[in-house]
């Protein structure tokens, strides 16, 4: 009698653990292929700005400064991109440099009438706010996934499983740019503004 | 962020509630069928050794049998006939600033949600309303009247298709297509069936069915009778009945995804605000798909009260308590941030 109940608790025990282990090694996955959202989304942005600085550059001769921060910001982005072992934080500071060249880009767009009302700049404008959207959200997904999984790896009982599934906090995607906070009223035809939340 | 266990209780439940439709689908059928054999054969059961003897159940063979092929088919083409019935056509590659910015849009809510991207439709409506339709996540369809398109902003639209993303993902739109799909085929059918039974009883009395006193039918059989004549007259209202009772309960779960997406609840009480207040119903989207939309297309009053017959005839909770509760949502955001 004694013999089967110890059984079945180790049964049971056996069933958690799988369940526990497959749960963390799911949302591990989960937080991977978030991240490649965001993969996606970054190296989309990076392409769409030769042909917006392109498009507003005869127009802007008086504002170089502005288009070259942006140029700059982009390619440094881009350099960060590519080191193999790249921190999330180390993205996410240049990719909110970009972020915040770019809005002040589209301030000053806004400030000539003429240059926004070629049917080219304004797609460019639907463009760029929808991509800057798209980090967004795939940030704010991956945010999601990567707490959930941080929560679920620190708490009891599954944290006792941690170790052996090989799981290690994943780390936040935080807005550490006070200005890319508070700016990016990218949007000036319909009246949108990107979120920032995280 | 307890929206998860929520969100696989729907799905789990959105599940078994398929699969209980299908059994009680093709279970109903079945008595249709079995139950004529039966009744059949206690008529034939007295009659002379030369005459017809009703003993092979073929009526509920071959009824349920076609009850099974018509659940297949209706689980097969739901999406696409209810896609077709409301007159829709698929953006496939965006022309003009306002089908770029609607695919622009659901390719954001896609990210938001994490799922693949839904094929987008377009409904040559003038009045705002849209909604989603699909057997799975990998197969899902958002389609949007012109309407909504031009009357709402940006943030607005977004908000919408967060809504109907939040269908998709809580499995909603496997219940509600495969719903949608059986009420067309159920009511297909039971017009032939009507007609056949018109045409059934003359050919009865001319072949004088009536020899036979009525004091051998039992009253057992005459019950049978009864209420299988019964079953086949209310076949159509029960499955419209059914497709009303599942939905109003989950456009709150959807809002409430909504909001999760786009991080922007305000943004979708206004937008069903002013889809409220285009008050002209959606031609394009007849009664058999009425319970896939964000707002009912029909603007039928049990829409907008409470109570439990309105939660037995409305197929949309009343939209003053779902703006209610989306700006409540809203403020409570802002006050967490300021």
């Amino acid at each position: 009698m004694g013999f089967i109940a110890l059984l079945i608790v180790l049964a049971l025990l056996v069933f958690w653990l799988i369940g526990a282990y497959n749960g963390l090694i799911g949302l591990k996955n989960q937080v991977a292929n978030a991240w490649k959202q965001i993969d996606v989304q970054l190296k989309r942005r990076h392409d769409l700005i030769p042909n917006l600085v392109s498009t507003v550059k005869g127009a802007m001769q008086f504002e170089r400064e502005t288009l070259e921060a942006v140029v700059a910001a982009r390619n440094q982005a881009i350099k960060v991109q590519q080191t193999p072992g790249v921190h999330v934080g180390q993205t996410a500071a240049a990719e909110s440099q970009l972020t915040g060249a770019l809005g002040r880009l589209l301030a000053v767009v806004e400030a000539y009438p003429d240059l926004k009302a070629t049917g080219n700049v304004g797609q460019l404008q639907e463009e760029l706010t929808s991509t800057e959207n798209k980090i967004a959200f795939a940030r704010q997904l991956y945010n999601d996934t990567a707490t959930q999984y941080n929560t679920k790896q620190q708490q009891f009982p599954t944290n006792l499983v941690a170790g052996m599934a090989n799981a290690s906090p994943a780390e936040l995607w935080e807005i550490t740019n006070e200005a890319e906070r508070a700016v990016p009223n990218v949007d000036l035809s319909f009246g949108n503004t990107p979120r920032t939340s995280t | 962020m307890d929206e998860p266990t929520n969100l696989f209780a729907q799905q789990d439940a959105n599940r078994r509630r398929t699969r209980w439709l299908v059994v009680l689908f093709i279970a109903f059928f079945a008595w249709l069928g079995f139950g004529g054999d039966w009744i059949l054969y206690e008529l034939t059961r007295g009659a002379p050794p030369n005459a017809y003897r009703h003993a092979f159940p073929w009526m509920g063979m071959v009824l349920t049998g076609f009850a099974a092929i018509l659940a297949a088919f209706s689980w097969k083409t739901g999406p696409t006939r209810v896609l077709w019935s409301a007159g829709a056509r698929e953006i496939e590659t965006p022309s003009g600033d306002e089908e770029t910015r609607l695919v622009n849009v659901v390719e954001e809510m896609a990210i938001a949600s994490g799922l693949p991207r839904p094929r987008i439709w377009l409904i040559g409506d003038t009045d705002p309303n849209a909604f989603a339709t699909g057997l799975d996540a990998e197969h899902a369809h958002i389609a949007v009247t012109e309407g909504l398109v031009t009357l709402l902003s940006r943030d607005e639209l977004q908000a919408v298709i967060a809504h109907e993303m939040g269908h998709v993902k809580n499995l909603d739109v496997r219940l509600m297509t495969f719903l949608a799909a059986l009420v067309g085929a159920v009511a297909l059918l039971s017009d032939g069936v009507g007609r056949m039974l018109r045409g059934g009883a003359r050919v009865g009395s001319f072949s004088g069915g009536r020899s036979r006193s009525k004091k051998n039918l039992g009253p057992l059989v005459l019950v049978l009778l009864v209420l299988w004549l019964l079953s086949w007259l209310l076949a159509p209202m029960v499955t419209r009945l059914l497709a009303l009772g599942v939905s109003r309960k989950r456009e709150f779960l959807a809002d409430a995804m909504s909001a999760q997406f786009t991080r922007n609840p305000l943004a979708l009480a206004s937008a069903l605000e002013k889809i409220e207040h285009a008050d002209a119903p959606t031609l394009t989207i007849k009664h058999g798909s009425a319970h896939l939309c964000i707002a009912d297309p029909l603007g039928r009053k049990s829409s907008l009260r409470e109570g439990k017959l309105a939660d037995i005839f409305g197929t949309h909770p009343p939209m003053a308590i779902r703006v209610a509760k989306l700006k409540a949502m809203g403020y409570q955001e802002k006050k967490r941030l300021a």
